[in-house]
């Protein structure tokens, strides 16, 4: 059963189409959402939440329906908005109890749960203090926290990774990895930054202006492609001459000295290793080329060998 | 908690924990968001800061009943100086204060930092948390309240005032304040829920209020002098203070805190009553409205 399931999605705002005709299903695991601002993914998310209801077309949530189970459905699935949403004048331990309340725990479960919650997001001592007086950083784990404080199967994270520096942005990627693969909690994570994605999902969802534009796990998307990438110490072009000559297809970039070759069958590496030897250079590497995800965004005329 | 320490003092990570306990319904969380609310307005669980401003205006409000007993004790009356239904409104500028300090800490906070995502994303309803909040201000203005007639009341059993009469006064007193609760909180929520920086809502309700009581006093006044008694006394529950008053001189048949001779009957009694019980359910209609598109694209 997948986590997610639409079919023929649609919901307009009057004349404005947030989302038209969306058929799509992900799986378990970490499922990637991506498209630029105003694609439709808050959209989405809200309906999924319960909170929205389409406008026409059915969505499902861990085999519930968005339109009638809302309530829940906010049981056991969890939301980290994109937009701010702490309170300044509160310690993070105190927002994540009453949060954890508010998803219907107890006050002794809520409190236990608060203090794991927060250390595995990596908030120590800074929890009791206000948190008007956080970083960005450590904003977003607070906000990953009271997503994942009641115990959800299954959470949305907003654009995760927003405002934070390189750095901030590794450890909120390891971290939503953590969430999936050590706590066992799917997650369906929204970015524009398809780079990130491909980090960590096992599943990608491309939507723009609402309508679907790819949705293929991610091993599908960067498995092997066709073509050896070989890097030489020296004298690469005159390298690439030769291969071309024994009538090789080869792909030259930016480095003189590193180049693809389209491998058809075996024999061209065996003219790759030939070549090298005849010239008397040092092969650093050849190594077979994966696709990237990015490759699904563009036509094929600009396509570019990994 | 028994955190099991390793001997080197390593807290050992013992990995993310399911929960598979009960997980408790919108009533718990009505009532877990109306008791924070009741703690928040209190400054309870908050910086030191958020504690100074609910703190001032409670102590000046318990200062009369105690200043009435110690009246009362030394001068030896047979009633105190002020009834238990007049008191609210003789100290209705620190009632509106800590009405109009503390309606915009329930309301504006959650709207201006963006909070409602969280509240809406979890299993309750949008009128779930306007019902929690309203009840949540509405417990703490009828709270402190209750608690200043309290001390009026242990004060008059101190000065050993008749003890029938004394009891009568003070459960009138409870009901006024019940009524001036429900009442202050819908206005005041209503006006903090449209104004979403705080300092705004705070200077909004308290001008509201202040103004609505200056223009309700002063027509009233010129008209009762001027033979219309009846329409003035209408006019004057224009203030929401005037009209918990004049609900409780027509029920009660106590003596107006305004001085007014009210001889509306009947009418006057169910026109009043009316109006509180529009007021309050305007309010909450208001309020629903308002968070019917908060938190939705």
């Amino acid at each position: 059963m997948p986590a997610i399931a639409t079919q023929g999605l649609t919901r307009t705002f009057g004349p404005v189409t947030a989302l038209s005709q969306l058929t799509v299903e992900m799986p378990a695991g970490v499922v990637g959402l991506v498209g630029a601002n105003g694609a439709g993914k808050s959209t989405l998310i809200k309906i999924l939440l319960g909170l929205l209801p389409p406008t026409s077309g059915t969505a499902t949530i861990l085999g519930m329906n968005c339109l009638t189970d809302g309530l829940r459905i906010r049981e056991i699935v969890g939301y980290m908005p994109e937009s701010e949403c702490l309170p300044p004048d509160v310690s993070a331990t105190e927002f994540i109890v009453h949060m954890a309340r508010m998803s219907g725990l107890p006050t002794n479960i809520a409190r236990e749960r608060t203090a794991d919650t927060l250390r595995h997001v990596g908030l120590y001592e800074e929890r009791y203090r206000p948190i008007g007086g956080y970083s960005t950083g450590m904003r977003q784990r607070v906000k990953l926290a009271q997503a994942l404080v009641h115990d959800p199967q299954l959470v949305l994270l907003d654009e995760p990774t927003n405002g934070l520096d390189p750095a901030g942005r590794d450890d909120m990627l390891g971290l939503i990895r953590r969430v999936s693969t050590d706590f066992g909690i799917s997650v369906v994570v929204t970015s524009h930054l398809l780079g990130e994605l491909e980090r960590i999902a096992d599943h990608v969802v491309s939507i723009e202006s609402g309508v679907l534009q790819h949705s293929t796990s991610t091993a599908a998307a960067t498995e092997f492609s066709g073509s050896v990438l070989v890097e030489v110490t020296e004298r690469g072009a005159e390298v690439v001459e030769r291969l071309r000559a024994l009538g090789a297809q080869v792909a030259t970039g930016a480095q003189p000295n590193a180049f693809a070759v389209e491998v058809p069958d075996e024999g061209v590496l065996d003219d790759v290793r030939g070549v090298v030897v005849d010239l008397d250079v040092g092969l650093v590497r050849m190594q077979r080329g994966r696709h990237h995800l990015s490759e699904m965004f563009l036509t094929t005329g600009e396509a570019v060998h990994g | 908690m028994a955190d099991i320490e390793a001997p080197e003092g390593v807290i050992h990570d013992i990995g993310f924990r399911h929960y598979d306990g009960v997980r408790l319904g919108r009533g718990w969380i009505v009532r877990s968001l109306l008791v924070e609310t009741f703690r928040g307005v209190f400054g309870l669980g908050r910086p030191a800061k958020a504690k100074i401003m609910p703190w001032i205006l409670i102590g000046i409000l318990f200062a009369p009943p105690l200043v009435f007993a110690l009246i009362a004790v030394l001068l030896g009356l047979d009633a105190l100086p002020l009834s238990y239904t007049a008191f609210p409104q003789a100290l209705s500028l620190i009632v509106s204060l800590f009405v109009a300090s503390r309606a915009p800490y329930c309301v504006s906070r959650d709207l201006r930092h963006g909070v409602m995502p969280l509240y809406l994303s979890r299993p309750m309803r949008r009128n779930d948390y306007v019902f929690a909040k309203f009840a949540g201000l509405a417990l703490s203005v009828f709270a402190i309240l209750a608690a200043a007639e309290t001390l009026l009341f242990v004060g008059a059993l101190l000065a050993k005032l008749a003890v029938g009469a004394q009891i009568t006064g003070y459960l009138q007193g409870l009901v006024v304040s019940v009524l001036y609760a429900l009442v202050l909180t819908s206005i005041g929520l209503v006006i903090a829920a449209f104004t979403p920086r705080r300092g705004l809502g705070v200077v909004a309700i308290i001008t509201v209020l202040a103004v609505v009581a200056g223009i309700a006093s002063v027509a009233s006044q010129l008209l009762i002098y001027h033979g219309s008694a009846t329409l003035g006394n209408y006019v004057g529950a224009l203030d929401p203070y005037g009209l918990v008053d004049g609900i409780a001189v027509l029920w009660f048949g106590v003596d107006s805190a305004f001085g007014r001779d009210m001889a509306l009957g009947a009418t006057g009694g169910i026109a009043f009553t009316a109006a509180a019980i529009g007021i309050v359910a305007g309010g909450i209609g208001l309020l629903m409205r308002r968070y019917k598109k908060v938190g939705v694209v």
